[in-house]
């Protein structure tokens, strides 16, 4: 039923958790594929640019964030490709899985408290509202 | 030029960059009078400055989509030549900077910016974001808890409105609140009219009213060199982020000639110096503005109300403008940096809390910026003279091998001397330098005393893995260096 899913990842521990559950829906699928999604917002560009300075070095460490996410994807041998894009979080997951076709979105939450959701805002609630395929949330 | 590429630039989002300039000139108009008050001014100067630099560099810039304006780090460089020579010397200084930055741009030497370390960096932002708070401090002093409780409004609602709104800059949103709350209760504050003239007039060209010396120069070109580097390394920092941000490459040389053109303009425009603004163009990034236009229609827009609504303007409590550089101070810190430390090497985080020392005791950026990099460049000959030297596993009791590992030069010698055991009376030992490097003559006269200090023991010395510059050095230098 899942066979193409899209998984929003910043290599977090809560994204940790979001892959074995992406691994789950397409586990015995004829034709598994995850498309790992990492949004970098503009804030992290600026300390990213600010620590690292040159490009080529913040692409590399951006790709080394997500090294445990592909460590367990390789280890599952699902089929995955790896997409780093910029803007903000929320509108950008969004409109990468509406123009993909996608069967599932799956994303970590951060897990903030009531007060924390308030003031920042919670991501997956915008994602789950606008995008237009089944969403998981990982708690 | 290519026609197609400035066609795009400028015409390739109109909507979202008119949109986008709008906002950012909406969220201009606070900070450009703030800094003009950092800096000691009228705000007219700031305000003057931000027009004629966003629509300058509009034009000129090398980064679309960045926004450059009136800015702290400027204002706060000028402050003693503003307190101790008055406004036609900081024109004069402006124009200067322009000058000099037009001369890096030209010459490259805009590129020498990617030597300063990223600890300095990381220092200079910290720095900025701390001086921009204490400057705050000032209006603080006998202030009751009105004012107090104008700047934690403010605050309150720069940080909250955006969950109800994000079409509108939350701080202009608290602006107006503020600004609506004292006049409708005719608090009796001290508000944007009570610190100069706003500006009822579109600015006009003028060619700073000072004596053309020697004297003037000495006094200017200390400030405009500070200026111009202090610009550059914002401007360039703000371009890298521009550019990540966006995931495009832009011309540094072009955009470090364009700050300096529109340096030059608003000098004899009557405006202050300006770089780019992070804040603001993390503004228009996230408003949607991608090129030229968005610059443009900010500076336009910007004089478009100051003259319309100059009358409101002046009733704005400086309470709520100390609020907005409050906010400007926290967002420019890199926290970061601080969960860092702990994980950062120690040279890294000394440099950096250096930089910030230094630049808090001095108020001048660039001399925080000087002495970390020269800090960094002492910490770095520290590491990389460091030479070991180990005995190989194959030596034998007449025949010693000796393994060097390591930069050889002026730093690094007296280490490498000591380091053998001359009295180990072996017939011949052999030095192998195949991951060693002679850098100078220290080093080649390093070597020669070595072997020589062998030879009074009665043994032998051979050279061996000598890589092929080092070599060439070492026929170069020979000659010379036994001649001592």
């Amino acid at each position: 039923m899942y066979q193409n899913i899209l998984l929003a990842a910043d290599g977090s521990d809560h994204s940790l958790r979001a892959v074995r559950h992406a691994i789950g829906l397409v586990r015995g699928e004829e034709t598994p594929h995850i498309d790992v999604l990492y949004v970098v917002d503009g804030d992290k560009s600026k300390t990213d640019v600010l620590h690292y300075g040159n490009t080529d070095v913040i692409q590399t460490k951006r790709k080394e964030q997500l090294v445990p996410v592909e460590d367990v994807l390789k280890e599952e041998e699902i089929p995955y490709e790896i997409h780093l894009k910029h803007g903000e979080p929320g509108p950008s997951i969004v409109k990468f899985a509406n123009e993909g076709t996608y069967d599932c979105v799956v994303l970590g939450s951060r897990g903030l408290n009531q007060l924390q959701t308030m003031v920042l805002g919670s991501v997956s609630h915008k994602v789950a509202k606008r995008v237009e395929c089944p969403v998981l949330i990982i708690k | 030029m290519n026609v197609t590429k400035l066609k795009q630039e400028w015409l390739g989002n109109v909507r979202g960059d008119i949109l986008s300039g709008m906002v950012v000139a909406l969220a201009l108009i606070p900070e450009a009078i703030a800094f003009s008050l950092v800096a000691g001014l009228d705000p007219m100067i700031g305000l003057y400055a931000s027009f004629c630099i966003a629509v300058v560099i509009a034009v000129v810039g090398g980064r679309p989509g960045m926004i450059s304006a009136a800015t702290g780090a400027m204002a706060l460089i000028m402050v003693g030549l503003v307190a101790d020579y008055g406004l036609e010397y900081l024109l004069a200084a402006t124009i200067l900077t322009g000058i000099l930055q037009v001369i890096f741009g030209w010459t490259g030497l805009s590129r020498l910016m990617k030597f300063v370390p990223r600890s300095v960096m990381v220092g200079f932002v910290n720095a900025l974001a701390i001086l921009i708070f204490l400057s705050q401090v000032e209006h603080f002093q006998g202030a009751g808890w009105f004012m107090y409780a104008m700047v934690g409004a403010t605050l309150f609602i720069i940080y909250l409105f955006p969950k109800v709104s994000k079409a509108v800059p939350s701080p202009l949103i608290a602006i107006i609140a503020v600004t609506v709350l004292v006049v409708s209760i005719g608090a009796d504050v001290k508000t944007v009219g009570d610190m100069g003239a706003l500006p009822d007039t579109l600015p006009v060209f003028l060619i700073p009213d000072i004596p053309f010396t020697f004297e003037t120069l000495q006094i200017i070109f200390p400030y405009a060199l500070a200026l111009s580097a202090v610009g550059l390394l914002e401007s360039m920092l703000t371009a890298s982020i521009v550019d990540d941000m966006t995931d495009t490459e832009s011309d540094k040389d072009k955009e470090s000639r364009g700050q300096g053109y529109a340096n030059v303009v608003t000098g004899f425009f009557g405006g202050m110096a300006g770089c780019a603004m992070i804040g603001q163009s993390m503004i228009n990034m996230k408003s949607g503005g991608r090129g030229r236009l968005s610059s443009l229609t900010a500076g336009v827009f910007l004089m478009f109300l100051i003259l319309v609504l100059g009358d409101l303007v002046v009733q704005i409590p400086i309470a709520a403008l100390a609020g907005v550089m409050i906010m400007v101070s926290i967002s420019t810190f890199d926290w970061s940096s601080l969960k860092l430390i702990p994980k950062m090497p120690v040279s890294d985080s000394t440099v950096m809390v250096v930089t910030v020392a230094t630049v808090v005791v001095t108020h001048d950026l660039s001399k925080g910026v000087l002495v970390g990099v020269v800090l960094s460049a002492i910490f770095f000959a520290a590491k990389i003279s460091r030479v070991k030297v180990t005995e190989a596993l194959e030596s034998s009791a007449s025949y010693k091998i000796f393994h060097v590992d390591g930069q050889l030069f002026f730093a690094s010698v007296t280490d490498f001397t000591k380091s053998f055991d001359y009295d180990g009376q072996a017939d011949t030992v052999e030095i192998d330098l195949s991951h060693a490097h002679i850098w100078d003559d220290s080093a080649v006269e390093a070597l020669e005393k070595v072997k020589a200090k062998f030879r009074q023991k009665g043994t032998e010395v051979v050279l061996s893995g000598i890589n092929q510059e080092s070599s060439r050095l070492l026929q170069r230098l020979d000659g010379l260096s036994s001649g001592h």
